[in-house]
């Protein structure tokens, strides 16, 4: 009945004036665009407004460099360098080992791989991408704990390492897709001329394809990035959740899981409470900061 | 940037759709996740009984008791006592059953017996190796929950080790503390009794095995409430009164025990 309407006030509107109705067309666009934008608008008030309040009740340098977390105990403290330094370990070193290996990866499969060993390792890269991160951690903590317990001969494996194997593992597909869009995207004008000139395959990729992607490449670095640093539920499961200052085979909590496994039990308006959004502020400037990286690799390599 | 907006929407709509009103006139119990087992048993009898649907919502102790307050639910489930505070916010508790707090070790852990005292010992980090509590030459390695759980407060309360607790771990669910204590031998962790499965040994404490004749005796000191919170000024819904008056009779006590918790009526 409804439709039925519209699409008679539609005909008729375009039978009387077709300007007025690509306005309409264009207005409505607008409209559903705008929804996004909405989000990402209310989505940052709203962690300004609930973060401010606690930052401002601690104090700013108190609550940024401050070592010590204990939200519940009688006479709270609030001070999340631990979280930010685990969170910024555990990124680097998710990308120190999955970098290397998603790079070379994607080096492989754009341009050596015979296309069926394509097909194949792609589908499973793609796999990769889709299994749920709660997967991971439960695979974490069920292999990977007890590993580095007994590999590295310390009493609990729960720990920074732990979460960082989770992560390079986690962060490989989208290293790996993105490098593998750009390394395509090379000109095959490019390695030709190479090849031609007397250089061997290795040395045109490394020399040619590799430089001339490398902005493709940073941003799947740094997509890399934003992706370890907002990760929560696997990590949650892997690196203990302890407050300590991190350190490799400690038990350590990152921003997201500090925020993740403190929230359900705090009470609102509580200080508990508003600290978590000051956390989550903190987080969200630093995937501010991820972003505005990315977008600046990817203008680059537009303007090109 | 996409992702996390559209993953916080999907949070956003899963806690509008998760938001326990009392639709349908279904019972709406939000609270404790300790809880989860004996509420679960409760509302299929109470729904086979009466074909009223029992909603449950695994949000935590003072989540459930916050819902309460809103309103946002017919009955909260918190699985330690009201704080006075919350009781003059015009609160009522009422004691649904007992659970004890079981101390579990590895299965390998040859340690079978320690007393409170030790346990807090242990908790705080004065007694660092099991061989000083005669067990093996091994790290004692402190397995416990998040700030605010249930379980870990009650344990904290009983221990007398609130804030002092030096924990190698502080995981999020029971489960997970029942796993990594099973995975690694010179763990000690402690969750509820109804959830201890074969994978990990519960401790006696000061002699006493941790059962439901302990329990309810007295005997097994790590123990602590089941609390059903509702308004004091305000009645329930009928439906949400007769799945109360059902949980808190005799009746329901078979199904109470069933889910490894000691009725208190």
């Amino acid at each position: 009945m409804h439709r039925r309407f519209i699409k008679d006030l539609l005909e008729w509107i375009r039978n009387k004036n077709s300007k007025t109705y690509e306005n309409i067309i264009h207005g409505l666009f607008l409209i559903l665009g705008l929804i996004t934008v909405g989000c990402v608008v209310l989505i940052t008030v709203y962690l300004i407004v609930s973060g401010i309040p606690a930052i401002r009740e601690i104090g700013l340098i108190k609550f940024l460099f401050g070592k010590e977390w204990a939200s519940t105990a009688a006479e709270p403290k609030y001070g999340i360098l631990p979280f930010i330094l685990t969170s910024v370990y555990g990124t680097a070193g998710a990308i120190l080992i999955g970098v290397p290996i998603g790079f070379f990866t994607a080096v492989y499969l754009s341009k050596v791989a015979h296309k069926r060993v394509r097909a194949v390792i792609e589908a499973a890269v793609n796999l990769l991408a889709g299994i749920p991160s709660v997967v991971y951690g439960l695979v974490g903590m069920l292999v990977l704990v007890p590993a580095i317990r007994e590999i590295f001969k310390v009493p609990d494996g729960a720990s920074l390492l732990a979460a960082i194997i989770v992560l390079a593992v986690m962060i490989l597909p989208n290293i790996i897709k993105v490098s593998i869009t750009a390394l395509d995207a090379v000109p095959k004008e490019y390695e030709d001329a190479s090849l031609a000139l007397g250089a061997t395959p290795t040395e045109t990729f490394f020399k040619v394809s590799v430089p001339a992607a490398k902005s493709g490449i940073a941003a799947a670095v740094v997509l890399g990035v934003g992706r370890a640093i907002g990760e929560a539920m696997a990590v949650m499961m892997v690196a203990g959740n302890v407050a300590n200052m991190p350190s490799l085979f400690e038990s350590v909590r990152f921003l997201t899981t500090a925020v993740a496994s403190e929230m359900a039990y705090s009470s609102p308006g509580s200080l508990q409470r508003n600290a978590l959004f000051s956390i989550a502020l903190v987080l969200f400037l630093f995937i501010m900061l991820i972003n505005v990286t990315l977008n600046f690799f990817l203008k680059r390599d537009k303007e090109k | 940037m996409k992702k996390i907006i559209s993953l916080l929407t999907a949070v956003l709509l899963v806690l509008a759709l998760a938001g326990c009103g009392s639709k349908n006139n279904a019972v709406a119990t939000d609270g404790s996740t300790s809880m989860n087992k004996v509420i679960g048993a409760l509302g299929e009898a109470f729904e086979n009984q009466t074909g009223i649907t029992v909603t449950y919502n695994a949000t935590g102790s003072g989540a459930g008791i916050q819902a309460v307050l809103e309103g946002r639910c017919d009955i909260g489930l918190s699985s330690r006592n009201l704080k006075d505070e919350e009781m003059v916010k015009g609160l009522e508790g009422t004691v649904l059953a007992y659970d004890g707090i079981a101390i579990i070790v590895n299965p390998n852990n040859p340690v079978s017996d320690l007393d409170v005292e030790t346990i807090a010992k242990i908790y705080i980090g004065e007694i660092k190796n099991w061989k000083e509590v005669g067990g093996n030459d091994a790290e004692i390695v402190l397995i416990g929950r998040e700030a605010g759980s249930g379980t870990r407060d009650g344990f904290e309360d009983i221990t007398d080790t609130k804030d002092k607790c030096d924990y190698r771990q502080e995981l999020t669910s029971t489960g997970d503390v029942i796993t990594t204590v099973a995975s690694n031998p010179g763990a000690i962790g402690y969750a509820s009794l109804a959830s201890v499965k074969d994978t990990v040994k519960a401790l006696k404490v000061d002699g006493v095995v941790a059962s439901e004749e302990t329990i309810k005796d007295g005997s097994y000191v790590v123990q602590r409430p089941f609390v059903l919170v509702t308004k004091k000024d305000a009645a329930l819904s009928e439906n949400a009164q007769r799945f109360f008056d059902y949980i808190t009779s005799e009746a329901a006590n078979e199904i109470i025990s069933g889910a490894g918790v000691v009725p208190a009526n």
